[in-house]
């Protein structure tokens, strides 16, 4: 393995994989902050060199976190299935680049069972923007829960019905409104304000009572830790259809959450003994470089390897959704607009190519140098990457978690500008409501929360005048 | 002449109308709407905004990256009494880039608290700037007073009140450290959210402390006039510290 190169009469030596790893990184204010960046710009061009010389085999045997230490490392190393692995490991990363642009989608499904996180960070940081959204296009990963997501040609969304106090009414509004834009085919899915088991189950059993009674083939799921989700299975307290959990990529980072593989593991098979869904993936969860870092457990590594990291965690539970929150953890991991559109591109190509059905929550925070523009920038491209699905808010506004994301709005002109479509079921359904036209777009009725109006709601609001 | 105005978009009630074009039921739309303060019953411009929501959305958040930015007002700290501290940060850039200095105190800082401060309190309360001064000004007053009611009520040993400058939420694991406190509740400026830079988080943790993982900690989050207001997160606060007291425990470790 050669660690040194020299650029315009300058020598660059790094110490270990680890050191070109980071330096190799885009910058991000995050990896400057970790004191893992590289010094100059000619000095990261240099480590993306070094980079690209370095084999396959070079970087499954130096994990950024060594096997001994951490649960993610052994899950992720374990994974490899050795007779493939066994084809591409004299691959260096720049033929690896080369092979992902020109391959067809069959051929790239077929060398996924080898790819370690470091192999899938590694090839993310020799590309350039388009060049992510051009391999990731290729590169497909269906999921079944009740529906199938991920399928060419569909755009889905998650409905998040966010509410400041979890108060019932105000959420079930979010989601008439929300379900009148046709959003939600991907999940009807709330981040609780309260993490607490009672609440948790009514608003699951809330979500699916909307489901029965207006025929909406989708997912429901509440955003609570685990360990509440686990108690309402146990306890019988309400359907539900996917389980969550928020992860990082290390052991100590997930300690931080509160978690670990062993805890997951006991977590899946409550849930796959109990869920009410009926497909085989039922897990949700999200990511977001720069979470171990926060958590003290990025190990001296970047945080695009350790975001790498979280997707070979995701992958053991076959999940049904997996997003990167991207611009949620603020300005000290993506400093603005121009970073948050790069992380978000490389996030959905990675995970797309760890084989988990990827989609991105495309988002800026307040205190962020980013603003609706940036937003509405990452998820044109983000639709062009063939990204399964986004986030679907009113207006834009999470009124809980204090940030700003996709609108309903931005899923229908996404699906429009695209020529793509909802999950087939969903759109039938759609049509027969009358919220979209023919050709799968809203119609004049669309965006009415009060399409949903019940007989006895009508009865009501009319004595009452 | 009478001047004459373009109508302000920044005003509350620019956000209660319903822009929808001949709803099914106007009725239930302002019903819904009423259920919560997300942005309902909008309208559309074939799949994007109406020009009235978009300047809305671009005021809102346009206060909202300013109030990151405004140093808070420390006068109402200052009448309360509170003992006041800095963290390793000098500015507000360095604030926003920097949370690992925002975490942590000089050494003179530490010995200071050690000086000042009530040792081995049953509680410890700390208010800290974070995000956002605005949200510990407009919600500290009513909140803290009902807290100590209810702490005289307990007859908790309460510490010296703490107010911290540039400071993130584990600055509370330090403090609780250096002054041996049971119980230690930081009440903290979120980051803001549209057009609001007033929401308030609380922390608290049993024997909060560095060497613990973040999941230590009970969150009570969105405290402001229009989540839940601050009179009742003092009232949950009060009950939620007599829990941790009696199980000794906090955050994920405590099921409640």
């Amino acid at each position: 393995m050669r660690l040194k190169t020299t650029l315009f009469g300058h020598t660059y030596a790094f110490k270990d994989v680890k050191e070109v790893l980071a330096k190799a990184n885009e910058e991000k204010s995050g990896d400057i902050l970790a004191g893992v960046a590289a010094e100059s710009t000619v000095e990261r061009i240099a480590a993306k060199t070094v980079l690209a010389d370095m084999t396959l085999e070079d970087l499954r045997n130096n994990p950024v976190v060594p096997y001994e230490d951490d649960d993610i490392t052994r899950v992720d190393q374990d994974s490899v299935d050795e007779e493939v692995f066994g084809r591409i490991k004299a691959m260096t990363v720049g033929e690896f680049r080369e092979f992902l642009l020109s391959a067809s989608e069959k051929e790239i499904a077929a060398i996924r069972p080898a790819l370690t996180s470091e192999i899938v960070a590694a090839v993310a940081k020799l590309m350039s923007n388009m060049d992510l959204v051009y391999a990731a296009k290729k590169m497909h990963v269906e999921a079944t829960c009740n529906t199938t997501i991920g399928k060419p040609g569909t755009l889905s969304s998650r409905l998040q019905p966010n509410h400041a106090t979890d108060d019932v009414a105000g959420i079930m509004a979010s989601v008439m409104e929300g379900i009148s834009y046709g959003v939600g085919d991907a999940v009807i899915g709330l981040n609780p304000a309260v993490d607490a088991i009672d609440s948790v189950a009514d608003i699951l059993k809330e979500f699916k009572e909307f489901m029965y009674k207006w025929d909406i083939p989708t997912q429901n799921c509440v955003l609570a830790h685990v360990t509440t989700q686990m108690k309402v299975l146990e306890r019988n307290l309400a359907p539900m259809d996917l389980m969550f959990q928020s992860l990082a990529g290390s052991e100590v980072a997930s300690r931080a959450f509160g978690i670990n593989v062993a805890l997951m593991d006991e977590a899946y098979a409550i849930m796959k003994e109990r869920k009410s869904s009926v497909g085989p993936n039922f897990m949700y969860f999200e990511t977001g470089q720069g979470s171990e870092l926060s958590a003290d457990g990025n190990h001296g590594a970047d945080q695009l390897v350790m975001e790498a990291r979280c997707y070979a965690f995701a992958k053991r539970y076959n999940p049904f959704l997996v997003n990167t929150v991207v611009g949620f953890i603020g300005p000290e991991y993506l400093y603005d607009g121009r970073q948050m559109i790069r992380a978000g591109l490389e996030d959905h190509f990675m995970g797309k190519l760890t084989g988990i059905p990827m989609g991105c929550d495309v988002c800026y925070t307040n205190h962020m140098r980013a603003d609706q523009n940036d937003l509405e920038n990452l998820a044109m491209m983000l639709t062009m990457a063939d990204c399964n699905y986004i986030m679907g808010i009113p207006a834009g506004d999470d009124v809980m978690l204090m940030y700003q994301t996709t609108s309903y709005h931005d899923a229908a002109a996404l699906r429009r500008l695209s020529g793509k479509h909802t999950i087939a079921p969903f759109e039938k359904r759609m049509k027969e409501l009358g919220i979209f036209d023919e050709q799968g777009n809203l119609s004049t009725i669309a965006g009415d929360p009060s399409v949903f109006i019940s007989r006895e709601q009508e009865i009501h609001l009319r004595s009452a005048v | 002449m009478k001047e004459e105005f373009v109508p302000d978009v920044s005003l509350p009630e620019v956000k209660d109308k319903v822009l929808i074009d001949n709803p099914k039921s106007l009725e239930l739309v302002k019903r819904l709407k009423k259920a919560t303060n997300a942005r309902l019953g909008v309208g559309r411009a074939g799949d994007r905004f109406k020009t009235e929501t978009l300047l809305k959305f671009r005021a809102d958040h346009a206060i909202a990256q300013d109030a990151v930015w405004t140093e808070i007002d420390e006068s109402l700290v200052d009448e309360m009494g509170f003992y006041k501290v800095q963290t390793m940060v000098n500015n507000k850039e360095e604030y926003v880039r920097r949370p690992d200095l925002g975490r942590i105190f000089s050494e003179e800082s530490t010995e200071a608290i050690k000086r000042d401060c009530i040792h081995q309190p049953d509680v410890q309360i700390i208010v800290a700037d974070g995000l956002s001064g605005f949200a510990i000004n407009a919600n500290l007053k009513d909140m803290y007073a009902i807290m100590m009611d209810g702490f005289r009520e307990k007859k908790y040993k309460v510490g010296t009140p703490i107010f911290v400058r540039y400071s993130r939420v584990a600055t509370m694991d330090r403090i609780s450290e250096a002054l041996g406190a049971k119980v230690t509740i930081q009440l903290i400026g979120e980051r803001p959210g549209l057009a609001t830079g007033e929401s308030m988080s609380v922390y608290m943790a049993y024997e909060s402390s560095p060497k613990k993982p973040e999941s230590q900690r009970t969150v009570v989050s969105n405290i402001y006039s229009n989540g839940i207001p601050p009179i009742e997160a003092g009232a949950q606060v009060v009950h939620l510290t007599e829990i941790l007291m009696r199980e000794k425990k906090s955050g994920v470790e405590l099921k409640i």
